[in-house]
């Protein structure tokens, strides 16, 4: 009988966290898109409505501006965060002082979290309060710095703010995949005669280019999932100006009550997602299989 | 050593300290507005420094200052998050240390296909969860309070913390539990003896991560806690969409968002080791 318990208890404790793991994984994934075909409102209900949801969601002006949105946020923080990190890294390689004092710096906004991003910033991007006054109190009094409230580009503000975030981020990964390139190729570049830029150029890109597909995947993935740094910045405002494909679910779901609307818009959400994860996983496949049959 | 200061490092200088100062301009505003009066800040703008040192901003902001008609401050708010953040952090990580172990050198059949399962735990957006999390904490009887959030942060957690501990684990060579077998030692006697033993940098780095991560979620909160329930982040939400009607704290709110990120800040500064590597070893393996 003791040996019996012996036996059984390692089985409990490595299979019963690992199976409510899975089943919420797989099951709440199921249930949703379950939800997202049928005709659920306030509460749910499990008759087949088929892509009654989908399509009202796909006709509502919110989606088509939360997609709009998402790609040019998606283009401008992604861009920003990737370029703006690479070279802070590759002067950060120049051998400089400070170079901790620099990373600590860069880095904390990771620690801190997109509400409060969100919310310092709304009140630097507030023309009556912010960044425009203080510029205006200088004695400048004609400059204007209100993309706050502006339709066209409050959308801009989530992209500086985020860009603000993640920067180190990138910076760190680009700065480590730079150090981990082999010091010998450095000098044979210097003997050859290339310069620094070239150096970068032909050596250091490609050599860091595995590092820049994971953090592009990273901040894709971000990107698409955004939404406390929206709502703590714009509200998704001026109107629907800034709206984003994740507060669109929730307005569904919790502002409108209509929960099989929502699940679709989940649904949605998860797609795109899927579009960006699913090369990245052939790629490391790929990557990995190379590895192995070259050696 | 080998350079010295031409006009091409000036320029690396002023770029690299230049976006420092881009990096810190949020928190050295708000740290000194946490010190400025209503008035004075008022008077010019959010930018600026502080005439005194208004201790009132802080004492009001922990205590005194209203957040959605309820003038505690944002103290409960602190309270409700440090209630969730500690169970939800040791349970995943604990919870996690365990599969990682199981997966990565206990071995059991189907154990890569349910760790890719696992795994895919950490890409699912939140809000494919929303609906069902909501459904089980109502039959669990735990709407709006701070266990639902405990649990949440759990199971969401535990997909983290199995994917650090099982990439960290996989490191351990399969010869030393060979050995331990041959020892006769068991399933919790090989973890508790030659695993947990080897395990102090990743659990440090997990737990860091998991502190951060759970006290900054923002989306769980809001949505399965009201009122004196919520953590902190959801309570700041109703600071940061205050009606521009109103006549704006901006003092005490500083005060307040700065009390907000601390913890996470402290987590950082003093931890930044850990949380360097813990972002390299999620993102590069």
């Amino acid at each position: 009988m003791r040996r019996r318990l012996a036996d059984f208890l390692p089985l409990l404790v490595i299979w019963l966290p690992l199976l409510i793991s899975v089943a919420h994984v797989v099951g709440f994934t199921a249930w949703t898109t379950w939800l997202s075909f049928t005709p659920s409102d306030l509460l749910p209900e499990y008759d087949w409505a088929g892509l009654r949801s989908y399509r009202a969601v796909l006709r509502t002006e919110n989606t088509e501006i939360a997609y709009a949105n998402l790609l040019v946020y998606g283009v401008g923080y992604v861009g920003l965060t990737m370029i703006i990190g690479f070279v802070l890294a590759v002067l950060i390689d120049q051998r400089i002082r400070a170079e901790n004092l620099l990373r600590t710096i860069y880095l904390y906004p990771l620690a801190v979290s997109f509400v409060v991003t969100g919310t310092v910033w709304s009140w630097l991007f507030n023309p009556g309060q912010g960044i425009q006054k203080f510029v205006n109190s200088l004695g400048w009094t004609s400059f204007r710095f209100d993309w706050i409230i502006d339709r066209d580009f409050a959308l801009y503000t989530i992209i500086i703010a985020a860009v603000w975030h993640g920067v180190g981020f990138a910076m760190a990964l680009f700065l480590a995949g730079l150090r981990s390139i082999d010091p010998d190729l450095h000098k044979a570049a210097q003997i050859d005669g290339a310069g620094p830029f070239r150096f970068y150029l032909r050596i250091a890109a490609p050599g860091v280019a595995p590092i820049a597909i994971s953090v592009l995947v990273i901040l894709l993935q971000y990107a698409i999932k955004t939404f406390d740094l929206v709502r703590a910045l714009t509200g998704g405002g001026p109107g629907i100006s800034t709206t984003l494909p994740a507060l669109v679910v929730y307005d569904f779901m919790f502002q409108r009550g209509q929960l099989g609307r929502g699940s679709a818009a989940a649904v949605l959400l998860l797609l795109s997602l899927i579009v960006v994860l699913l090369p990245y996983y052939f790629y490391t496949h790929w990557r990995a299989r190379r590895e192995r049959t070259n050696g | 050593m080998d350079k010295a200061l031409r006009p091409g490092r000036w320029l690396i200088y002023a770029i690299l300290f230049g976006f420092a100062l881009f990096t810190l301009l949020p928190l050295i505003v708000i740290v000194l507005n946490s010190f400025r009066t209503a008035v004075e800040i008022g008077r010019s703008s959010l930018i600026g420094w502080p005439a005194g040192l208004a201790w009132r901003n802080w004492s009001e902001a922990w205590g005194h200052f209203c957040i959605a008609q309820r003038c505690e401050g944002i103290r409960p708010y602190m309270e409700n998050s440090f209630m969730m953040v500690v169970p939800a952090t040791i349970l995943s990580t604990a919870l996690g240390a365990i599969a990682g172990y199981s997966i990565s050198l206990w071995r059991f059949r189907g154990d890569t296909i349910v760790f890719a399962i696992v795994v895919m735990g950490v890409f699912l957006p939140e809000q494919m969860k929303l609906i069902p999390w909501a459904l089980v904490l109502r039959e669990l009887e735990l709407t709006n309070t701070i266990g639902a959030l405990v649990l949440i942060h759990t199971v969401q957690g535990f997909s983290f913390t199995t994917l650090f501990c099982r990439n960290y684990y996989i490191g351990i060579p399969q010869d030393l539990m060979k050995a331990a077998r041959v020892d006769g030692a068991g399933y919790f006697r090989t973890f508790w003896r030659i695993v947990l033993p080897l395990s102090p940098p990743i659990l440090i780095v997990t737990v860091i991560w998991q502190f951060t991560g759970i006290w900054n979620e923002f989306l769980f909160g809001v949505t399965f806690t009201t009122g004196v329930q919520q953590p902190v982040t959801a309570a700041l939400i109703a600071i940061a969409t205050t009606p521009a009607t109103d006549v704006v704290e901006y003092g005490v709110e500083s005060a307040a968002v700065l009390l907000a990120a601390i913890p996470t800040l402290l987590v950082y500064f003093f931890g930044g080791r850990y949380f360097l590597r813990g972002l390299t070893a999620g993102a590069v393996k």
